[in-house]
């Protein structure tokens, strides 16, 4: 009854609401993701400016960048899930390709092995590609396939997954590997992977943390342990979450005014326009700031969620419900960072941190989203 | 094993599949976003006092404001200690680059040893918080300074800070008196007031430096600063000023300490000068001296075994410390004890085959001549210095009433006021003996103790102190180091209990101490020819060396550092005393002959207004100060 219900909102029958969305479907666009996308993507940036110590520049390069990630979104949004379904393989293969590369003669930054750089032309981090072509492969594999999926399928899955994700985790970017793993996961456990098998996963993984301890760098043990206990280290390791937990708690529920907060502005926060930007959002707008910010988000990954069950085959559904799905994890990775609940890991707030790359892969998913959405109605049922 | 199962594709079920699974994301998307508003509103509404606190103490710093310390003067004004803007070294590593690099460059810029490099990465991170500068180096000299300046550009995140450096024009003679300043350590840290001391680096260690610290210190004013976190001030919300340490003014000459110090020219040994009326201590030498100045920043380890194990153990201080036998310069002591306590009377005579005896023992005590000094009164006992008719009274007296009476003149204890770190000699007695060897008194320990020998021991300073009150004919004036504190002179300090003799008896024994320097037969008459005022003295010759019965000294033969100790106590002028003067030289045999000319050097210089000592030692302290290097 209720599934029924949802349905109705997916096909309007309305002809007035037919008229209107035939108007965006004709540029593959959907209005209501678009919207709150440009709401959000304006609102972090007059947090950035705040965040950048209120320098115009920095707003205006990613105001850039934006513009470039938004552009890719409506070019990708033009093709057919058909297509994509088509050329996922070749994406994958590429992505892999250059994480080999990468492997090989990477260039260093960060203290990690994370860019291919072609001089004076391009510096990219084939990760980035993977957060896409990950879920696109795993789904075009089980788009062949009778769902639920076998566990012929899942060891499949299982290889085309740790393949990129080992790769990404010698890097080492934990974090990322991890992202790109959940892409992938979201795809399995959306396709229908049975109870049991989720059951006996979860155990296995459990029983691998241990595994996990003892494989990590000495500065990735060390991130879990400040956050187990920050005040062990509190001007080393610590000091990132102890400033941006006072930072948000300093907020209270209606901030302390934009461009007021002390923490960020005095800049006792550390990475404050990129990984740590949530906290000058609860300083500064509070408790009130962060839930709006919040809303919006959950709007989004609403519409999204919704949108996927709209596409008209397996591939689409899989493929934008892990979109919206990882873009939540993103989101509450990056947020439980910054106030405390979750060990650091090197994740932008997305959509609002400074940065071009994770923006434009972003954007270009929910491109993706759109394009696996608009498409329906042109194609026979 | 498994249901048989449709292998075809049905995208009913599949749709449905989806729809149940997403709904369930659905629900965990919000469940977890419902943990996320959980923390938040944690966070910013049940601990937001705690938070705002939190960043207000993060944003709003009180920094202490050290106070200047007090200067030092010498009684004519002229500064002894000083403070010299000195320039440090510092460094924010969080905002350098590449520290290895910056740091390796500073090594080369500043012209050091390349394992300084090592050195400075250490100290890039003693420091308390990020963004806080590190102290690389201090006092950097000029040309470092500029060539930092030039090569500012290369260096984000070094600076050059100034600061307030203790630094003493004349270390060598005035080490001893001043004591120095020096880096506090961790046991004095735990002891410290730390409002008071948190901006400041250095504290008195020893000397005036350290019996003033809480005068000199000041206190510590503070202000409450807003900074980023860098540790850059942005502005300052709150101020206290703080208050300097008060200067000091010395009772001390420096002239005369200067002159003091040449006298002693090198050698072992200590000159203390007091001004009997005041008991103002105007000269206090110890040599040799030692160069304070290397205390100040932390002496280098090569420095300090320098000193350490040089064997003229500069950084002894002789004359507070320094313990030796008083020798024959107690005698009149010795005399008006045993006035004091009848057993004597200054007309009778005894009379000196050369050597005493104690009645019903064979062991010989010999007077310093041989063939005896035959029959000696009491004037004469003084100005020969006999030693018979001392070990005659000394036996009279016996050790308990002995001791009682020297102790009234400050033997065996530390009488002086503000004198750091001095020592309270021996003044031996039965009980003493007792406690601290476990053995009875022999009569023949006596005999030695009323030459001022056995088990007697007294610091210079003790032994310008009782020939001080000697000149006030018995009137005690503690002698003390502070004359003004600030703009207030120092009151008098509490004294000791005046000695009240018969005024004939002090007479007699001043007088007898005059004919020491110009009697016909006096110890001292060859140093006492040609005074322009009366001069009382007493020379002393004490045995580093205990002789057996029979032999005879003879220097020739001995170490050197076997030979007596030459002392000499003196006071001028006699009727009218204005200086008191306690000399002792290590190893340089008799008194009269070695310690003597040094008293009346100093006598002479401060008493006759045409003696040119005084001006000489004054221009000697100018050009030095010429030479000093800002």
């Amino acid at each position: 009854m209720r599934l029924r219900d949802t349905a109705m909102l997916h096909y309007p029958r309305n002809a007035s609401v037919r008229r209107r969305s035939t108007l965006w479907t004709r540029i593959h666009i959907d209005p209501w993701l678009c919207g709150i996308l440009l709401v959000l993507l304006g609102a972090g940036l007059v947090v950035l400016y705040s965040a950048s110590g209120q320098r115009l520049a920095v707003v205006e390069a990613q105001a850039l960048r934006l513009g470039v990630a938004l552009t890719v979104m409506v070019v990708l949004a033009q093709l057919s899930p058909k297509t994509l379904c088509r050329w996922s393989p070749v994406l994958y293969g590429a992505g892999l390709a250059m994480l080999i590369a990468v492997e090989v003669m990477g260039d260093i930054g960060m203290g990690a092995q994370r860019w291919l750089v072609i001089p004076g032309v391009i510096r990219f981090q084939p990760s980035e590609l993977m957060k896409l072509a990950m879920p696109m492969m795993v789904a075009a594999y089980l788009q062949r396939q009778a769902l639920p999926p076998r566990v012929r399928d899942i060891l499949v899955c299982a290889v085309i997954m740790a393949v990129p994700v080992v790769l990404i985790a010698k890097q080492p970017d934990l974090g990322t590997s991890l992202l790109v793993a959940c892409a992938g996961v979201f795809v399995v456990l959306l396709a229908g992977l049975s109870w049991r098998l989720i059951a006996f996963l979860v155990v296995l993984a459990a029983a691998a943390m241990p595994l996990l301890w003892f494989n990590m760098h000495d500065y990735q043990r060390q991130r879990v342990l400040t956050f187990l206990n920050p005040e062990s280290d509190p001007l080393g390791a610590g000091w990132n979450i102890i400033q941006s937990t006072t930072a948000i708690g300093s907020g209270g529920v209606f901030g302390k005014g934009w461009t007021q907060g002390t923490q960020s502005q005095l800049e006792f926060l550390p990475e404050r326009h990129t990984d740590f930007i949530v906290a000058v959002l609860g300083e500064e707008f509070g408790l009130i700031g962060m839930l709006v910010v919040l809303t919006l988000y959950l709007l989004i990954i609403g519409r999204g969620l919704l949108m996927a069950n709209g596409a008209h085959d397996t591939y689409g559904r899989l493929v934008g419900g892990s979109i919206v799905l990882t873009f939540f994890i993103y989101v509450f990775v990056n947020i439980g960072m910054v106030s405390g609940i979750l060990p650091i890991v090197g994740v932008p707030l997305p959509l609002v941190s400074y940065g071009g790359t994770s923006s434009v892969t972003l954007l270009a998913g929910f491109g993706i989203l759109m394009a696996i959405h608009s498409h329906r109605r042109l194609l026979p049922r | 094993m498994r249901k048989p199962r449709d292998t075809l594709k049905n995208p009913e079920q599949e749709v449905r599949l989806f729809r149940n699974r997403s709904l369930l994301a659905a629900l965990l998307v919000i469940l977890m976003s419902g943990a996320l508003v959980a923390r938040l509103v944690y966070l910013q509404v049940f601990q937001h006092e705690v938070y705002t606190t939190r960043s207000e103490n993060n944003r709003v710093r009180v920094e202490p404001l050290p106070p200047t310390r007090g200067l030092i003067y010498d009684r004519n004004g002229r500064l002894v200690a000083e403070n010299r803007p000195t320039y440090n070294l510092t460094i924010v590593p969080e905002r350098v680059d590449d520290l290895d690099a910056t740091l390796d460059l500073l090594v080369d810029i500043l012209d050091l040893p390349a394992k300084e490099a090592s050195v400075f990465r250490e100290r890039a991170y003693q420091r308390q918080r990020p963004y806080q500068p590190a102290l690389l180096m201090s006092e950097l000299n000029e040309k470092q300074i500029a060539r930092l300046a030039v090569n500012r550009y290369r260096l984000p995140g070094v600076e050059v800070e100034a600061q307030l450096l203790r630094y003493y024009p004349d270390p060598l003679i005035m080490s001893h008196v001043i004591g120095y300043v020096g880096r506090i350590n961790a046991e004095e840290l735990a002891d410290l007031d730390r409002g008071e001391y948190s901006g400041t680096h250095f504290i008195g260690k020893t000397g005036v430096e350290k019996q003033y610290e809480s005068v000199l210190h000041g206190k510590a004013g503070l202000r409450q600063v807003e900074t980023n976190a860098r540790g850059r001030v942005l502005k300052e919300l709150g101020r206290t000023d703080p208050a300097p340490g008060k200067d000091i003014t010395l009772t001390i000459d420096e002239r005369l300490q200067q002159l003091a110090y040449d006298l002693l020219d090198d050698r072992r040994g200590a000159i203390v000068a007091i001004q009997p009326k005041t008991g103002d201590i105007l000269a206090m030498a110890s040599s040799p001296g030692f160069d304070s100045n290397l205390f100040v920043t932390g002496i280098s380890y090569d420095d300090y075994k320098g000193l350490r194990d040089d064997h003229d153990l500069p950084l002894y201080n002789r004359a507070i410390r320094g313990q030796y036998p008083p020798a024959s310069t107690v005698k009149p002591y010795m005399a008006l004890a045993g006035l004091y306590n009848h057993v004597i009377t200054p007309e009778k005579t005894i009379y000196d085959p050369g050597y005493y005896k104690l009645p019903d023992h064979d062991r010989r005590y010999h007077n310093w001549l041989r063939w005896g000094h035959g029959r000696v009164d009491m004037h004469r006992a003084i100005e020969v210095s006999n030693d018979t008719y001392f070990f005659t009274l000394a036996h009279e007296l016996g050790i308990d009433r002995l001791s009682d009476f020297m102790h009234r003149f400050g033997f065996g204890e530390d009488t002086s006021y503000d004198v750091y770190g001095a020592s309270s000699g021996l003044m031996p007695s039965r009980e003493w003996k007792r406690e601290r060897r476990g053995q009875v008194w022999f009569p023949g320990e006596t005999l030695s103790v009323g030459i001022g020998q056995g088990y007697w021991l007294a610091t210079p300073l003790q032994m310008a102190t009782a020939v001080s009150v000697l000149a006030n004919r018995g009137h005690w004036v503690t002698p003390h180091l502070a004359k003004r504190i600030g703009d207030e002179t120092v009151d008098p300090p509490p004294a000791k209990e005046d000695i009240e003799l018969d005024d004939g008896w002090w007479t007699l024994v001043r007088n007898a101490m005059g004919d020491v320097m110009s009697g016909s037969e006096g110890t001292a008459r060859r140093v006492g020819a040609g005074l322009e005022y009366r001069m009382a003295g007493k020379s002393g010759t004490a045995q580093v060396f205990t002789l057996d019965n029979d032999e005879r000294y003879n220097a020739d033969e001995l170490e050197e550092r076997l030979h007596d100790h030459a002392l000499f106590t003196a006071f001028a002028p006699i009727d009218d005393p204005q200086i008191a003067v306690a000399v002792v030289i290590e190893n340089a045999g008799g008194g009269s002959s070695h310690a003597a000319p040094l008293a009346r050097e100093i006598t002479d210089a401060w008493l006759l207004p045409d003696d040119d000592a005084l001006d000489e030692a004054a221009a000697e302290i100018r050009q030095r100060g010429s030479h000093a290097t800002p």
